[in-house]
């Protein structure tokens, strides 16, 4: 029983540092039918933001808290900065482009920033310094928990708080919602379709700056090549969920979270990426709309 | 715009890549030794570089939205088009008076050259690599190019057929005449295997889970010891033989040199006879509009199946190729870069073009051959290569060029 909740919690706390990056897929394709392959570039730039700017900041001196909200500002301002220039650059002049045309181009990105972070930096793992302070008492309880994944639950849950209240309930997430149901239509009623569109990808990869230094924390060591695979997963989880529903998206992280770390757990650690790939492979061909999306008839 | 306007944007756009590049590309910690690297000049780099890099930008973006206003227009005629002068390397390659010597020439080129006194064994390898990239654009470019399918996983069928080649000789003693054809057909089996659950899926869904499967087959590679020897790979892959003649290494590697322009030409033969068959334009038409190419009556789950299958069979053929010319294989091989690469080259030559394809396989694989010292940069180029021709020109170098079906009256009806 120790053994299953251990496999539990870890599962859970994979899962939602999923949920974070697939926020972005999710949000990003929910407005513009694009899956952003440099997203995971994203999450990645925000990890080695992190590290570089804790390490200056060690090395001027500081120590605990303030460091980790410093390291994780800075994250959380380039990662966006990355996000907002990457859609800029290479989405933004393809809007009316043939749909494979931006997906070629986000593969290009995706290709360009990891050796753009391999070349200015290292491609050697780097050593990730636990930012995360110690929480004791949570020893005390004895729930099989430790303190960088309650961390990290609770940063989540609050982030998808924020983020659902930002959808509902702001001006800027009504122009989201109404540009993700229909661009022209929300360009005609005086949504700045271009400035909502920055905003996604600002929000998304301000989510996924948040997911990588909590991973990178987690974890301990960081390359150039971890968004590649995290943001593979990160869009499993999406589509699992149905790509386009927020809700969605944490549900797949949550799924596809247990489904490593039980598969991981029970079966065989060698093959850890492969059961992703396969709950992704499966799920698009038994359910291609995901576990909470609609599927939509396609209109000539 | 003003030229002072333009010098204001561009020093904007400037100051905002010192700010984005600023930790990355300046600062670099040593987190063993903790020394704080500061690079300052690579921000003026940063900073210069984008400035020049925008106005760059903004010229080819109203380039582009002015070539767009042209097509806008009125219908030219073919007469029109006709009068217009012919650029020389449209008319080499339309017109046969040219276009015939063109070729012969490039015949006798490619026949001396391993002969010439100045290449070396190491030159010669290098042309068969880009060989070997050509016969994989082109297969790819049956399903990216023609059939309009973005297919990420080419790799995988691609580490099929080299792995069938290693495996079949290791365990039966195979040589390469044999496993080529065999390669070629499992990875096509391979091919309609994964194609058929896999196809029903949009475009996008296509991409991903293609580059899953892709990842899938790599992972089993790297860690089922038992059937694939893991990371280590197989060793000791034969040669292709030639009636049992001995050969030192400079003739093997002119062989295969020759083997590789012979499976090129077939490459070539066989895609050109595709393209103009009857599911040959059944793939074009998919490509620009699938329901009404469903509507037309072509069936669209038979036409992706044999594209993504042929595709196949090409990537099957170039494996067992790679495995006799490295006479090792590992998974290392067949990585999604792998994949990004075969890809920029379809890209860049131009999505359905045949001549383009090879155009663009020699450029990518000779040029970072040759600029020893730009290799580096070279997936950094091919990134933002493929950015750049999605929005500068989404056609490639060589547009492919569709067959014109033109109608004809009898004279006898004219009026």
């Amino acid at each position: 029983m120790d053994y299953f909740l251990e496999l539990f919690f870890g599962g859970l706390t994979r899962g939602s540092i999923y949920a974070l990056i697939a926020l972005g897929y999710t949000m990003v394709y929910g407005i513009i039918e694009l899956i952003n392959f440099a997203h995971g570039e994203i999450y990645m730039i925000g990890a080695f933001t992190a590290l570089i700017v804790s390490s200056v900041l060690a090395f001027a001196g500081l120590s605990g808290l303030s460091v980790l909200f410093l390291a994780a500002a800075a994250a959380i301002v380039y990662s966006a900065a990355h996000g907002f220039t990457v859609e800029k650059i290479g989405y933004k002049p393809l809007r009316q482009a043939p749909r494979l045309s931006p997906l070629i181009s986000a593969i290009g990105m995706s290709i360009f920033l990891q050796n753009y972070v391999m070349l200015a930096q290292t491609s050697d793992f780097l050593p990730f310094p636990s930012l995360l302070p110690d929480l004791p008492f949570l020893s005390d309880l004895e729930i099989g928990i430790g303190s960088t994944e309650a961390i990290i639950l609770m940063t989540t849950a609050v982030s998808m708080v924020l983020l659902t209240l930002l959808i509902k309930f702001t001006k800027m997430g009504k122009a989201m919602r109404a540009t993700a149901q229909d661009r022209n239509m929300a360009m005609l009623v005086g949504v700045d379709v271009n400035r909502t569109i920055s905003y996604t990808f600002i929000i998304g990869s301000t989510l996924a700056a948040i997911g990588g230094v909590l991973i990178a924390s987690h974890i301990g060591r960081i390359n150039f090549y971890i968004g590649f695979i995290a943001g593979i997963k990160a869009f499993t989880a999406a589509v699992l969920g149905g790509i386009g529903s927020i809700p969605g998206a944490v549900l797949g992280a949550l799924v596809l979270g247990w489904t490593e770390s039980f598969a991981t757990g029970y079966v065989s650690s060698d093959y850890e990426d492969v059961f992703a790939f396969l709950l992704l492979v499966i799920i698009l061909i038994v359910r291609p709309s995901g576990l909470l999306g609609r599927s939509t008839a396609q209109k000539v | 715009m003003t030229a002072i306007a333009q010098i204001r944007q561009s020093l904007i756009v400037a100051l905002w890549f010192m700010f984005l590049t600023f930790p990355i590309l300046v600062i670099r910690v040593n987190t063993i030794e903790n020394i704080i690297e500061w690079r300052w000049v690579n921000m003026l780099y940063a900073g210069a570089g984008s400035f020049l890099g925008s106005f760059a930008w903004r010229y080819l973006l109203e380039r582009k939205s002015r070539a767009a206003g042209k097509d806008g227009g009125p219908v030219r005629t073919a007469e029109a088009t006709a009068a217009e002068a012919k650029p020389w390397w449209r008319r080499l390659r339309e017109e046969r008076q040219y276009r015939y010597p063109a070729l012969s020439v490039l015949a006798v080129v490619a026949t001396i050259f391993p002969f010439l006194p100045f290449t070396s064994t190491y030159q010669i390898n290098i042309v068969t690599n880009a060989l070997l990239y050509v016969m994989l654009g082109l297969g790819l470019n049956i399903v990216v190019g023609l059939a309009g399918l973005l297919h990420l996983g080419y790799v995988a069928f691609y580490a099929v057929g080299a792995y069938s080649y290693a495996l079949l000789h290791y365990h039966f003693g195979i040589g390469f005449w044999t496993a080529l054809p065999l390669g070629a057909l499992l990875a096509t089996l391979f091919g309609i295997l994964l194609g058929f659950p896999v196809l029903r899926l949009r475009g996008d869904y296509l991409a991903i889970v293609t580059l899953g499967f892709a990842e899938i087959t790599r992972l089993v590679l790297e860690n089922w010891n038992e059937f694939s020897f893991g990371p280590s790979g197989i060793a000791g892959i034969p040669r292709p033989g030639l009636f049992g003649l001995e050969m030192d290494l400079h003739g093997a590697t002119i062989y295969f040199y020759f083997l590789m322009i012979a499976l090129c030409l077939l490459t070539i033969f066989v895609v050109n006879r595709l393209q103009n068959s009857r599911i040959g334009r059944a793939w074009v038409a998919l490509r620009e509009d699938e329901t009404a190419c469903e509507a037309m009556g072509v069936n669209a789950t038979a036409a992706k199946l044999t594209a993504f299958a042929l595709g196949s069979t090409w990537a099957g053929l170039a494996g067992v190729v790679f495995a006799a010319k490295t006479t090792f294989v590992n998974p290392a091989s067949f990585t999604f870069l792998e994949s990004a690469m075969i890809l920029s080259i379809v890209v860049l030559g131009g999505m359905g073009s045949i001549l383009g394809v090879i155009l663009g396989a020699f450029i990518l694989i000779l040029t970072p051959e040759y600029l020893r010292a730009f290799s580096e940069y070279r997936m950094l180029l091919f990134g933002l290569i493929m950015v750049m021709m999605m929005i500068f020109r989404p056609q490639g170098i060589v547009k492919g060029e569709r067959r014109i079906y033109e109608f004809h009256r009898k004279p006898e009806d004219r009026e």
